[in-house]
């Protein structure tokens, strides 16, 4: 094999120069001619009926468009999976700051004030605010039964592992919302023609979501809806659904307008009013062997998904599949279900679902250990899959994954066993305490199941009339590369140098539907894709009889030239087609449920300081096998990154509710951590390969947002000696269990003294 | 002719903007932040949360870095602003920025300006900074994609490569 050039470098980031001199475009640097601005009336109330609409005094109303539900040309609904949620509030609302009517008026200074003039009577309806409350089905908020999901998950015989157990250990763990937190704050312009149709720009990952929800929403055929992406700051799956809400907003504002119509969320807004990730509870009621082997287990998965089915249902199945974690159970029936809230619809972020039951896992797997009376380490080590074993969906553990050396070469990189011995020595007489913890798991990359299959994602690569390259993908960049990369791919596919190749503006009007940019798809699975459409431009020009069997680099760009100036310019298309070997049953929830999985292994040292309570996190290990890395550079940052967010996940990042919204929706009492908060995030690969990703490849966007919550918190358990069940966990929480543990000891301790 | 409601209470305000005189009509109060990004085309200067907590906006007032956002535009004039676009204005990217490109210390972007700015402002201060003197030089400027690291390496690197050039 050739070795590779440009694969496996760090060249420079496609689109740096740009944002490092302050150049690159976001949608609220861009000005359209005309362009006037739109602001959102909102639900005060979680849940009630709509009695009356009215517009106050000291405003000109003339002076404003004004777009209610009634002006919607299409179906009132933002098209996802069901058409649930409205786009405008009908009547009747679900939950806070909903949006319910619509208004844009050339000077952005007058729009706060006029929203505040718009007073809306309801009639108020008891609301929904917890799962439990949900599930009790005291008011029925959403279908039948309050369930926007649920999923059976089985394997093997679990009712008959239960007499042959010699524990019987079982737990319960809650994971809290957090907030996505991209630093570029949502918005959107449209413009309407009646001619040309529906132009819609913003910030976003998915613009045929985007498009189809605007199609059904405006009642316009494809070719007349137009959704380009512009430079998004930071996403996370934040950006994954609720920009069709925002874009459907302008659209109809620049519908009724004639005028172009942008809308910029405010920080406020966009925290109260958008999507956050699911909180969860799971719990785990497990079969263990005396000598810590898991025999089987029973596990219930429920996620709180507000008011609307949005991504839930798929964010559920991803939660659930992860439950099993990277561990060999004979045995298994996990019941998973989404539940409807009268909060703002929950929906992805990075993990999508897995953080949650992984933290749960991980959590219980340290319980196991400790009724079992075995380390940490020993209770992993006995229960990991190995090649040929299948997860808990059937699915054969086909590559030649050694999670016992991975976790060996984790403990040696974070010097567990030293340090645990010291701290155990050290803690007693200090006035803070150290712990040291680890947590080991998997993420699945690609869409779960026949996800991938459905999306039938097409890629584009184009040859240009000046010679060059072209990518023509609907993926799109919001930091983690994914240009960079994929123009690696293609220029290391074709030979040629990383210059040689670009990749188109991310535009419905111009690029293939390569599928939405998340569930680390893209390098793995359109990345790929681009590889096979690369090929396909060789061919032709090897068939046109202009480019020689081997070529340099100028050769093969004067063979493009030539061939553009004869028979113009052309593209080759690769769509996605299962590979043989992942099979995947919907009905039975068995098989392939990913084409590969990433494995990790991370360890977390950490300080309580028993004055403060607070926690630090002071070493940070992580090591994962990823398939081949193809961006050394973007790759550890990829991971840093992550780690990052769920170490706020794990300590800092709490939404406080207060029926159904949000009370902190501010940097200032929302806190996610500065470079003074975090430790230096040690990062390490193993590269395994992987037959189903370009170059070998795997996803790695969302791994890092898995392990390290309860790596963390076994960290603390180490460190304390007492056992925390939920996170966020803050000093507060800490201190309010350590005052629990003095209690119940010096209660202890006194019974004993009177006996 | 009497003037709009939007004119009503603006004046000429003079600013010193990347080394070159500009004037534009404002209101006293107004956020340097929104004069920089709405009258002057300065759109490098991002808002992330408009109160002062993530540095997004953060430029150079004075050789001072301030977070543009909570500046009314009076307390601007006569003062020597920076913004990202006064970095590399010749078309040359300073070391800085071609660190930051290297390391990996931009992701998405957005926090970019505001953190070059943050560190610009530390290397002038401390040309070989420390790992802890650049942990809190940064401290004000938040970022949600990188976890900070290469933004260190970007800083450091700079400073081994002579910083403010």
């Amino acid at each position: 094999m050739r070795k590779q050039r440009i694969v496996g470098t760090s060249v420079p980031r496609l689109e740096g120069r740009d944002k490092v001199t302050g150049q690159a475009r976001y949608v609220d640097d861009m000005v359209v001619p005309g362009m006037i601005y739109g602001a959102t009336v909102r639900s005060r109330v979680p849940r009630g009926k709509i009695r009356k609409i009215s517009f106050g005094p000291g405003i000109d109303w003339n002076e404003f468009a004004i777009v209610t539900a009634n002006d919607i040309p299409g179906k009132n609904c933002i098209a996802l999976i069901e058409d649930d949620q409205p786009c405008l509030a009908d009547g009747m609302v679900n939950h806070p700051e909903e949006a319910i009517l619509l208004l844009a008026h050339p000077d952005r200074h007058l729009l706060p004030k006029a929203v505040a003039a718009v007073s809306i009577e309801y009639e108020p309806l008891p609301g929904i605010f917890t799962m439990e409350a949900s599930e009790a089905r005291s008011q029925i908020i959403w279908g039948v039964d309050n369930i926007f999901k649920s999923h059976l998950i089985e394997k093997g015989d679990v009712d008959a592992v239960w007499g042959n157990a010699d524990y019987i250990v079982e737990g319960e763990y809650r994971t809290g919302a957090q907030e996505q937190l991209y630093i570029e704050t949502n918005g959107m312009i449209a413009s309407f023609d009646a001619q040309q149709g529906l132009t819609v720009w913003g910030s976003l990952q998915c613009p045929y979501y985007v498009h189809k929800a605007l199609m059904k929403l405006c009642d316009l055929p494809a070719d007349r809806v137009r959704v380009v992406q512009l430079e998004t700051g930071g996403a996370f799956g934040g950006k994954e659904e609720y920009p069709s809400m925002i874009a459907g907003h302008v659209a109809l504002l620049a519908m009724k307008s004639g005028k172009p119509v942008k809308i910029i969320y405010d920080r406020m807004e966009d925290m109260t009013a958008t999507t956050k990730r699911h909180p969860s509870r799971t719990r785990y009621r497990t079969a263990i062997s005396k000598d810590g082997r898991i025999l089987g287990g029973e596990i219930e998965f429920t996620m709180d998904g507000g008011a609307y089915e949005t991504l839930s249902p798929v964010v559920l199945s991803r939660g659930a599949i992860h439950s099993g974690g990277p561990y060999h159970w004979p045995s298994i029936r996990i019941q998973a279900k989404a539940v409807a809230t009268n909060a703002p619809p929950h929906g992805a972020f990075r993990g999508f679902g897995a953080p949650q039951s992984l933290f749960a896992l991980e959590r219980h797997m340290d319980r196991i250990a400790q009724v079992v009376g075995l380390s940490p380490v020993e209770i992993r080590r006995r229960n990991f899959l190995k090649p040929g074993e299948t997860t808990i969906t059937g699915q054969t553990v086909n590559e030649a994954i050694d999670l016992g050396k991975l976790l060996d070469r984790a403990l040696q990189l974070s010097d567990y066993q030293a340090k645990k011995e010291r701290f155990a020595r050290q803690n007693p007489q200090s006035g803070s305490k150290k712990g040291i913890g680890l947590a080991a798991f998997l993420h699945g990359a690609g869409f779960t199941g026949s996800g991938e299959r459905y999306l039938g994602s097409v890629v584009g690569v184009e040859a240009c009339a000046d010679g060059s390259v072209r990518v023509l993908v609907s993926s799109t960049e919001f930091g983690q590369g994914t240009k960079t990369v994929l123009c690696q791919i293609a220029a290391e596919t074709l030979g040629l140098r990383y210059e040689d190749v670009e990749i188109a503006q991310p535009d419905t009007h111009e690029v293939p539907n390569s599928g939405p940019t998340v569930a680390s798809r893209t390098i793995m699975v359109v990345g790929k894709l681009v590889q096979s459409a690369a090929l396909g431009i060789r061919k032709t020009l090897r068939a046109g009889g202009v480019l020689a069997e081997s070529y340099s680099p100028d050769e093969f760009r004067a063979a493009c030239r030539s061939y553009v100036a004869e028979h113009g310019k052309f593209r080759s298309l690769a769509r996605y087609e299962q590979p043989h070997d992942v099979v995947w049953d919907e009905g039975k929830y068995r098989g392939s449920a990913y084409a590969a999985f990433a494995w990790a292994v991370y360890v977390a040292e950490v300080t309580v300081d028993l004055t403060t309570y607070n926690v630090s996190v002071d070493d940070f290990v992580a090591l994962q096998e990823v398939g081949k890395v193809l961006h050394p550079v973007l790759a550890k940052g990829q991971i840093i990154g992550g780690v990052a967010q769920a170490i706020g996940f794990a300590l800092y990042e709490k939404v406080v509710w207060e029926k159904g919204r949000m009370q902190n929706g501010q940097m200032t009492n929302y806190i996610m951590p500065t470079s003074a908060d975090l430790p230096t995030i040690r990062v390490y690969f193993e590269e395994l390969g992987n037959v189903h990703g370009a170059f070998g490849a795997k996803g790695i966007g969302e791994l890092p947002m898995d392990g390290p919550a309860p790596a963390i918190v076994n960290a603390i358990e180490a460190a304390l000696g007492v056992s925390f069940h939920s996170i966020p966990l803050l000093p507060e929480d800490i201190f309010d269990a350590l005052g629990e543990k003095a209690g119940v000891e010096s209660a202890v301790s006194a019974a004993q003294g009177e006996r | 002719m009497s003037e709009s409601p939007q004119e009503r209470g603006k004046g000429e305000i003079i600013l010193t903007v990347n080394g070159k005189l500009v004037g534009v009509r404002a209101h006293a109060m107004e956020r340097l932040l929104d004069v920089l990004r709405h009258d002057l085309g300065l759109t490098g200067t991002k808002e992330g949360c408009g109160e002062g907590e993530c540095g997004a906006c953060a430029i150079l007032l004075d050789g001072v870095l301030v977070n543009s956002c909570l500046i009314p535009v009076f307390q601007a004039i006569g003062a020597d602003i920076v913004t990202i676009e006064g970095l590399a204005a010749d078309g040359r990217l300073r070391v800085l920025q071609r660190a930051f490109l290297e390391c990996g210390g931009a992701q998405c972007g957005i926090c970019t300006p505001g953190m070059i700015l943050a560190a610009f402002h530390l290397l002038s201060k401390k040309p070989q900074p420390t790992l802890e003197e650049v942990r809190e030089g940064l401290s004000g400027n938040l970022c949600r994609c990188t976890g900070y690291m290469q933004i260190f390496e970007a800083v450091a690197e700079a400073g081994r490569r002579g910083g403010m050039t």
